[in-house]
């Protein structure tokens, strides 16, 4: 089976045309999906002005990273299943879409980068003296900044005519 | 003249139709407001998290509120520029739709909840400050934030949907519905 084909099956298998038959289910999900986009903008933004040495600059890096990066992740807990579904729906729509290949493939990354790289210059920052280390915390947070705002603009482009 | 009357007259200068028929300009701006969710009920989110004693339990609130709010504020304004321009785009369906309606006063019950709490809680904020779980009303204050953001995302999701349900043109409707979307 392709994953053209996959798609087709996920998209015409009876719950998902059950779902496509309620006019409520799809927008009410893609409000659950906006809340958890909301949750995880803000707990990128403490975390990653921190990081940039803006915003909670007198609090150590590790404790305002860790306390912001719990709720990134109750906020992919909430985006990922809401995203699923919604994708489930128009399966075969997004399949042919760039911007959610684009939207995958920097999710993936930043997913990546978040929980180890980032992680770890962070776990760094700590135990290094002041001033050490600050560039490369910096260019963390650049990176994650922009790789989510790829995925935001994305995600929103998706769902354009 | 009505408000109806006015904002159809305001529907037909240049700007609006403009606004209306443009190809990518008003994509632009529902991105633009859309995407800035995460900039302003993202950080007012964490900002009633610290209230409710959920996260940065070991920062002081005035300090979360001093580092927050200009992100709040920023956000609030890109957000009330962005939307004016959306209202701006289509002003007779909106002002008729009952999300939007409902919506809006989403937004007055928020600000009225922030206002309050500004004005009696945070007032005495020096006496709770560095409390890891802030005292009752502070709680209530961030929970009702809580709510009142998701409620006005799903309001604000649902107004291109008013056309399957609650529609002026769609008749009959029930005379709640057409009360209170001014049909």
């Amino acid at each position: 089976m392709s994953l053209f084909e996959l798609c087709q099956w996920i998209q015409f298998s009876p719950p998902l045309v059950a779902m496509r038959s309620s006019p409520w289910l799809f927008p009410v999900i893609a409000s659950i999906h906006l809340m958890g986009l909301a949750m995880i903008g803000g707990a990128v933004l403490v975390g990653d002005l921190r990081m940039l040495g803006f915003g909670f600059s007198r609090q150590p890096m590790g404790l305002v990273a860790r306390d912001a990066e719990r709720w990134l992740i109750a906020g992919l807990l909430v985006m990922v299943p809401t995203g699923i579904l919604q994708f489930m729906c128009f399966a075969t729509k997004y399949y042919f879409l760039k911007f959610f290949w684009v939207k995958m493939a920097s999710l993936v990354l930043v997913l990546v980068f978040t929980f180890s790289a980032r992680r770890r210059i962070v776990a760094m920052a700590d135990k290094a003296p002041a001033r050490a280390g600050r560039g490369r915390s910096r260019l963390a947070a650049v990176v994650s900044l922009s790789l989510w705002v790829t995925v935001a603009i994305g995600g929103r482009w998706i769902g354009f005519p | 003249m009505s408000l109806l009357r006015f904002f159809e007259w305001l529907a037909a200068t240049p700007g609006s139709i403009a606004l209306h028929e443009s190809r990518y300009m008003f994509l632009v701006v529902l991105t633009v407001h859309v995407l800035t969710l995460c900039v302003f009920v993202g950080t007012a989110v964490m900002l009633d998290l610290r209230l409710l004693g959920l996260t940065l339990q070991r920062v002081p609130v005035s300090e979360v509120m001093g580092r927050l709010l200009p992100w709040i504020a920023a956000g609030f304004l890109v957000m009330i520029v962005s939307g004016a321009l959306l209202f701006y785009a289509a002003p007779a369906p909106r002002y008729q739709n009952l999300f939007f309606r409902l919506k809006m006063a989403t937004l007055v019950l928020a600000a009225l909840n922030a206002w309050v709490f500004h004005h009696t809680v945070y007032r005495k904020v020096a006496d709770w400050d560095a409390d890891l779980i802030p005292p009752r009303g502070a709680r209530m204050a961030g929970g009702l934030s809580l709510v009142l953001w998701a409620v006005l995302i799903t309001l604000g999701r649902m107004i291109s949907y008013q056309m399957y349900w609650f529609d002026c043109g769609r008749q009959p409707q029930s005379a709640i519905v057409v009360f209170l979307m001014g049909c």
